[in-house]
Order: C-alpha cells, then sequence, then structure tokens
C-alpha cells in the first residue's frame, strides 16, 4: 500500500509508531505493509526478522511482550512460498501488529524462543503442520502429530483423507 | 418362606458362568472425546449404571469392558491396542458413536476410521454422541451377547 493510504486508514499515533517509525528504521527489510480494517501487516525480510522483533518487543513506547501466535501458510500455488506469521501483542499500549515472512521450500526461519517463550510450542507447531524449520529452536519436533509422522498435513499437497494404512482404508495410495 | 430355603435349583455351569460375567460388566474409566461426557453421565446417579452391575474401573486389569468413547486419532490407536492388551480375559468392546464405529464425520488424515481396525468390537451404539438410555441399551445387547455365549464349549475349542 501507499504510504499516504496507510496514513490515511489508521489513528495518526498508530500510523506514527506502528509503520512510519518501523518503516523508517529498518527501511528495505520492510518488504511490504498492509492495512485492513486497522490491522498493520508487515511483510519483512527472512535476515530482518530477529532485529525486527528485538526492536518491537524493547522499545518503550512499543513493548511487544506477548507472541499471541505463530503460524504457517502455504502460498506454494500463488507466490510460489510458504509464509510465518506471527501475531504480537502489546499489553501496556493494547496495539496489535502481524509480521509475515516469505520462505521458499526448504528454507529455515530463524526462531524467536529467544524472545518470547511461547514460541516454543508455536514454531513447533508449524513446523509439524508445514515442515518449516525454525533455526535456533531448542526442541524442535513434532507436537500433534506421532514422532514417526510421514509428511506435513496442512501442506496443500498433503491429501485431506490422508494416505491408506491399516487405521485408514479410504486413504488416498501413496505415490513412490 | 423363600425358594432357595430347603430347595435345590438346577442349571447349567455355562449358564452360570454367563450370568455372572454379564451381571458384573466393569468397563474402563476411560474416554477419548465428547461421547466420554455421556458415557460419565451414564455412570452418574441420574442414569446409574451402577443398577446393572456396570461399575467403572479406574485400570484396566480390573476391567471386563472398554468403551471407546469417542474420536480415535492415530496416535491414540498404539495406547489403545495396549491398554486392550491389559484387560484379563474375558474382554469386551463397545465402539461409542459415530467416530467410534466408522470414523464418524472425521474422513481425514489423523482419524482411525473405526475403533474396530484397531480391537475387536462387539457392540456398536451409533449416535452423535449417543445418549446415555443408548450406551445402557448397549450395554443390555452385550449382556445379551454374554448370555448366549457358552464359557465351556469356547474352552473347549480353545484347548
Amino acid at each position: 500500500m501507499e504510504e499516504k493510504d496507510l496514513e490515511k486508514e489508521l489513528p495518526s499515533l498508530q500510523y506514527s509508531l506502528l509503520v512510519k517509525k518501523i518503516r523508517d528504521k529498518f527501511g528495505e527489510s520492510i518488504r511490504e505493509t498492509k492495512v485492513f480494517r486497522g490491522e498493520i501487516t508487515h511483510v519483512v525480510g527472512k535476515d530482518a526478522l530477529i532485529d525486527i522483533c528485538r526492536f518491537l518487543k524493547d522499545e518503550a513506547d512499543l513493548q511487544f511482550a506477548f507472541l499471541s501466535d505463530v503460524l504457517g501458510v502455504d502460498c506454494r500455488e500463488s507466490i510460489s512460498c510458504f509464509e510465518v506469521v506471527y501475531h504480537l501483542y502489546s499489553i501496556p499500549h493494547k496495539f496489535r501488529i502481524r509480521l509475515k515472512v516469505r520462505v521458499k521450500e526448504n528454507e529455515s526461519v530463524p526462531s524467536v524462543t529467544s524472545m518470547w517463550r511461547s514460541a516454543d510450542f508455536a514454531e513447533r507447531e508449524t513446523f509439524d503442520m508445514f515442515g518449516i524449520v525454525f533455526e535456533g529452536h531448542p526442541n524442535l519436533k513434532r507436537i500433534y502429530m506421532p514422532l514417526e509422522w510421514e509428511g506435513y498435513p496442512l501442506r496443500k499437497d498433503y491429501p485431506l483423507v490422508g494416505y491408506k494404512d491399516e487405521y485408514n482404508p479410504f486413504g488416498v495410495e501413496k505415490k513412490l | 418362606m423363600g425358594i432357595t430355603e430347603g430347595n435345590v435349583l438346577f442349571t447349567t455351569v455355562d449358564n452360570i458362568v454367563s450370568w455372572g460375567r454379564r451381571s458384573a460388566l466393569w468397563p474402563m474409566t476411560f474416554g477419548l472425546a465428547c461421547c466420554a461426557i455421556e458415557m460419565i453421565a451414564a455412570g452418574c446417579s441420574r442414569y446409574d449404571t451402577d443398577r446393572f452391575g456396570i461399575i467403572f474401573r479406574p485400570s484396566p486389569r480390573q476391567s471386563d469392558v472398554m468403551i471407546i468413547a469417542g474420536t480415535m486419532t492415530k496416535k491414540m490407536a498404539p495406547a489403545i491396542k495396549r491398554l486392550y492388551a491389559q484387560m484379563p480375559e474375558p474382554k469386551w468392546v463397545i465402539a461409542m458413536g459415530g467416530c467410534a464405529s466408522a470414523g464418524g464425520p472425521f474422513n481425514t488424515y489423523s482419524v482411525v476410521q473405526g475403533a474396530d481396525l484397531v480391537v475387536p468390537v462387539d457392540v456398536y451404539i451409533p449416535g452423535c454422541p449417543p445418549r446415555p438410555e443408548a450406551l445402557m441399551y448397549g450395554f443390555l445387547q452385550l449382556q445379551e451377547k454374554i448370555r448366549r455365549e457358552m464359557p465351556s464349549v469356547f474352552a473347549k475349542i480353545k484347548a
């Protein structure tokens, strides 16, 4: 979105703190900024993710101390990559912000567990469902599916009914 | 004067054994999903399965019946297999609800499409979830099934 559109969409305080301040500081690393119904989304570069997160958490007038969730989106059909989405909340200022990182298949994302402990389970879930590897995660293993499970169920190329096995006679035949 | 006083009653060993078995069906306290709530309701004072001799036990080693009460996931299947193996013979299985009978609405990658793919099921109870009356009817059907069993014949065949 254009800078002037962003300014029009948001209250001035939120625009100056959550859009302008961050865009001025990180410049090119903020690939894109979108506002939809007052929700701010920054698409950020993978390499700058940790710096941006640290800034959002530590800056006195931001204080995004609460990571609500980390999730994945399989966008390989439209933009040929995965998106990892971070939902942040600032408890003292009542701000919400969303960060997105785009990664190709087999690319890893830096883990934010060092900043938010709540990222631990959320990143494991994203790994379990999409196979996105979080570098620096202390215990990256499956969280929902059995440990010996093959494949990543929420990827678009994974069949909804699963693969045929002893417990699922209605599944799709596995291609060799 | 009572009927047993000074009298002798004749029956068969099979009858008396199966009478004993069906009159004290102890199910395992074990629920997987929302069906377990109905199972708990069936065990509580309003429906009160105790009056049939159905008393929930906290251990598979003391249980005769396993009620598969809810959606069985593939992750849960090995645990259920083990619990079934830990139960002493003779043992029976009730598949409670659509999920345990045939996967229910969950025709997905993570759900076992019917408990009979994991353990041998004796009684299937439809419903989503079945009401406590349905569970009790299932128990009565199981009792009827046990009544028709011939323990002595089974023992001979096994030997």
